[in-house]
């Protein structure tokens, strides 16, 4: 392999440190009209009355949206396949307000200033209802979120407003309750994960303008474009043959830009002015008027015999959507089935609970989409397990986990909101993972605590986990290449880089394909007029899903090349062979340089003219999971329960790597987002439903200081089915350190934090609480 | 109200609101490398050198800027390629919204810091928040970067 499994350059790195316009804001027409959005002060609330005669007439104004100037189709904001999973749920704009933050009107004018100045002149009248702000007393509460009824499901979900349930799952393998019953040791534990907040730190940003053929084009942030075209077009009711939607470079995504935000309210107002529009958020609207992780409840049931063989497994999830089900059903659903599978000898397994509607932010799709809550229940309790049995925790997983080769039953029945797809497992090295990653840590299961001196305590803890690869026979990813004059292809793909460096990677997949060095494909991409299909970029999809349709393209373009050259040369195509340089016949008799018959094919050739241009698509038969362990060291004052994090510690087989250097940027920027959950990310409200981390300074995500030594290191590991033997690493990065600190820090003092993020004053709290119970 | 501003070299005079921040009059003036990440002087995006430090120009008032020198990314492009180099081989020019400013941070830190050690970088740089590389890789990157400048 010559391209691939190679580190280059990302393509758009030097220009992107240089500062070229390559973002939304960036792009805009510098005269576009300001797009700015009243919100809801009240968690939930009616609007009773609203008048923008003052704000309409201020000088500067150039419309005013309500709820009663929109199309009231009901639809979701949730950039998914289609049928969606999500309920639909949402409108433009409501009457009803479901949490602080929630739309009420739309303004825009030529300045900031005066958009600013004329959101304040729009007069609300809101019928205040008590909101629902505890999930947990969210289901059958009094106050019904969504009294409306207009909400539907695309296919049954469980989805029933009138109880606040968005959606309700449940399966099961083998009779749970009578294997738990019969196992020598059951251990039920309930964990709590929390909300966390995306922070790209590009806030959402989208610009629309009409163009010389009258069609809406609209550039935005995005993961989605092609989905976001298709919502666009249901929301207003609008033909999508008159939408265009283009994604320039985002500034980081995480799902958080797998939602539609502002991207309506562009559209809305340049539909209406006939003007470019621009509707930059504040890193507050971000906060509190996009999306976040859905916060769950766990409740964990393990059954296991007295060596540690692992039973059954019963996983109760509670999940908050908060006030829009966006990826409620789905993100849910993960936290069983890529969890679950780890464990694949169980005689038993459950999993289920419900999603409830409450009045917070809605929650949305995070990577780790549900697999990061789930892993932190369930190797939480695995090493719970192994400290009642008194077994090493890397024993214990080692006992039980799925190998090369083996398959879950899982993979068949769950999937994105339906059934899944049955798969054997064809690379898995979590042995090797837990094998190197104990010797880097320098795991000692008799020393997994470490007095430093009288205040200070070490101790090392560990997890494993699996994500997937795309979701397969569903999303697709589809490329087309072009060759040019001199022999150089353009390669058009749908797929969507997010800073992920997806352009460089699927360059680099075609180079190889069709032997010619990178620079020889120029890659355009995320165009819904230009470039073919793509789901977009989500369920870690990219280089497994777009990466095979890329690699499937090139071979056609190959042949192509093969078959149109042979006829040039007048010779069998059997006989034609091209080495990225030169069509020739395996003779050596006859040939021809791809840039000379480049040059031909389309300037001189007279009726052997002709343009040559390759397209296929991919859509997986499978979702190889990548999988991973990873091992902590934290250093914990036990006078004061603050910690450090000395070591992170992750050996990764996401199989063969299409770009060592990119895949571990994936690695290192997931896991300290994971750390960053497991440790200081926590989205709060006060009793009124008002978020207190509404900005940066409220909300801590780890600075460059607070990063600890972090060693990460790929398994030699090849997929077959993957494009070269690659498998995804989007998001398995981020799985690992709630669990895995959590782990560490039991075994240094000895107390468990079951709820996330864990805090000194939580370790100070149950040691004290310790303290006194003995 | 007016204000003279050099911006990467060139005298201009800037018509400005006086309650307008430097961020913005640097963005309509061309300058797109300057970011807006945040509204509380939180993220770093938004830094631009101004007589040579680096600051915040979210939140500095353009009137306090008169008469003074602002660089940005745009104004010093051999010298940012030079550093980003470095990044761009480590794989840390991710979405590379956080970039521009991280680089002019780094050149400010090069002025006053002689030999940083690791703990002092990530101390002057860590008002540059990034949210897709996790650091390490920065790190690694500017540490080269010095490293092979002596
Ligand atoms: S924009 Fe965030 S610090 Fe200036
Ligand atoms: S590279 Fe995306 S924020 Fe730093």
């Amino acid at each position: 392999m010559k391209q691939v499994n190679k580190s280059i350059p990302k393509i758009d790195g030097m220009g992107l440190a240089k500062g070229k316009p390559a973002f939304t804001d960036d792009l805009t027409d510098s005269n576009a009209i300001i797009v700015k959005v009243l919100r809801s002060p009240h968690a939930f609330a009616r609007i009773k009355n609203i008048n923008v005669d003052k704000a309409v007439k201020y000088p500067g104004v150039e419309c005013v949206f309500t709820h009663k100037d929109v199309p009231r189709n009901v639809f979701t904001r949730a950039g998914q396949g289609y049928p969606e999973p999500s309920p639909k749920d949402k409108f433009i704009l409501d009457e009803y307000v479901r949490y602080v933050g929630d739309e009420v009107a739309v303004v825009a004018a030529t300045t900031d200033e005066i958009a600013d100045q004329a959101m304040k002149l729009i007069e609300v009248e809101y019928e205040v209802f008590e909101a629902v702000l505890d999930f947990e007393k969210a289901e059958n509460n009094k106050s019904v979120i969504h009294p409306e009824k207009e909400s539907y499901t695309m296919f049954p979900m469980g989805f029933d407003a009138s109880k606040n349930i968005a959606c309700t799952y449940d399966m099961h393998i083998g009779d749970v309750d009578e294997v738990l019953k019969n196992s020598e040791v059951v251990l039920d534990k309930t964990y709590y994960t929390q909300a966390q907040a995306h922070v790209a730190i590009e806030t959402h940003s989208s610009t629309a303008y009409i163009d010389h053929y009258e069609r809406l084009n609209i550039i935005t942030s995005t993961q989605t474009p092609v989905h976001l075209r298709r919502i666009i077009g249901e929301a207003l009711g609008m033909p999508i043959n008159k939408i265009r939607v283009v994604k320039p470079r985002v500034g980081g995504a995480f799902g958080g830009k797998q939602q539609i935000h502002g991207e309506l309210f562009c559209a809305l107002v340049t539909l209406k002015t006939g003007r470019p529009s621009k509707c930059i958020y504040s890193r507050k609207e971000v906060f509190e008027s996009s999306f976040s992780r859905h916060a769950m409840r766990l409740n964990i049931k393990i059954g296991a015999d007295k060596t540690g063989r692992l039973k059954a497994i019963d996983l109760r999830v509670l999940s908050d959507t908060g006030a829009y089900g966006e990826h409620a059903l789905t993100v849910f659903m993960i936290a069983g089935s890529k969890t679950l599978p780890l464990y694949n000898k169980v005689e038993a397994v459950r999993f289920g609970g419900i999603v409830v509607y409450t009045n917070h932010t809605p929650g949305g799709a995070y990577r780790g989409y549900g697999a990061i809550q789930g892993n932190f229940a369930l190797e939480s309790a695995m090493d719970e397990l192994a400290d009642k049995l008194n077994i090493d925790p890397i024993q214990l997983r080692e006992m039980n986990m799925i190998k090369e080769g083996e398959t879950s039953e899982i993979f068949k029945i769950m999937g994105e909101g339906g059934e899944g797809t049955a798969q054997i497992i064809e690379s898995c090295k979590l042995d090797y993972c837990l094998k190197r990653g104990s010797e880097m840590i320098k795991w000692n299961s008799k020393y997994l605590h470490k007095k430093i001196n009288a205040d200070k305590v070490r101790g090392i803890g560990m997890a494993i986990a699996m994500q997937g690869s795309g979701i397969p026979n569903m999303d697709m990813g589809a490329a087309s290449l072009k060759l040019n004059d001199d022999g150089f292809f353009n390669l058009l793909i749908g797929a969507t880089d997010l800073g992920t460096g997806s352009d460089t990677i699927l360059a680099q997949i075609a180079a190889e394909t069709l032997n010619v060095p990178v620079e020889d494909i120029v890659v355009y991409a995320s165009d819904s007029d230009l470039t073919p299909f793509d789901c977009g970029a989500y369920a870690s999809s990219t280089t497994f899903v777009s990466g095979n349709g890329v690699r499937k393209t090139a071979e056609k373009m190959k042949n192509l090349i093969i078959s149109e050259g042979a006829k040039h040369l007048q010779i069998n195509v059997e006989d034609t062979i091209f080495d990225g340089k030169t069509i020739k016949s395996k003779d050596g008799e006859k040939s021809i340089s791809l840039k000379e018959i480049s040059k031909g094919w389309l300037y001189h050739y007279g009726q052997g003219q002709e343009q040559l241009i390759a397209s296929d698509s991919y859509v997986g038969k499978k979702s190889p999971p990548p999988y991973m362990a990873g091992f902590v060291e934290v250093e914990v004052d036990t006078k004061t329960g603050h910690f450090d994090i000395l070591d992170y510690t992750a050996v990764v087989d996401c199989g063969t790597t299409i770009n060592p250097k990119l895949a571990l940027g994936q690695m290192e920027g997931g896991l300290l987002q994971g750390i960053g959950m497991a440790v200081y990310e926590d989205v709060k409200y006060n009793k009124y439903g008002q978020m207190l981390t509404n900005n940066l300074m409220n909300y801590k995500i780890p600075t460059r200081e607070d990063v600890p030594n972090i060693n990460v290191e790929f398994a030699d590991s090849y997929e077959p089915s993957g494009p070269y033997g690659a498998k995804s690493v989007g998001e398995i990065g981020i799985d690992t350190p709630p669990a895995a600190i959590s782990n560490a820090i039991f075994n240094a003092v000895g107390v468990r934090i079951n709820d996330l993020p864990i805090t000194p004053e939580k370790i100070l709290m149950a040691m004290k609480k310790k303290e006194q119970k003995k | 109200m007016k204000i003279n501003l050099k911006i990467n070299n060139q005298d201009k005079i800037i018509d400005i609101r006086p309650d307008e921040m430097l961020l913005e009059v640097l963005r309509k003036n061309g300058c797109l490398s300057v970011k807006h990440g945040c509204d509380t002087g939180s993220c770093g995006a938004c830094t631009v050198l101004l007589d040579g430090k680096p600051i915040l120009s979210c939140s500095y008032f353009a009137a306090k800027a008169d008469g003074h020198s602002v660089t940005t990314v745009e104004g010093v492009q051999n010298k940012v390629e030079k550093i980003s180099k470095y990044l761009v081989d480590e794989g840390s020019v991710q979405c590379g919204f956080c970039v521009p400013g991280l680089v002019l941070t780094t050149m400010g830190m090069e002025k006053e810091l002689n030999n940083p050690t690791e703990d002092e970088i990530n101390h002057y740089l860590s008002g540059n928040l990034c949210r897709c590389t996790g650091y390490v890789s920065h790190t690694r990157a500017i540490k080269k970067y010095l490293e092979d400048k002596k």
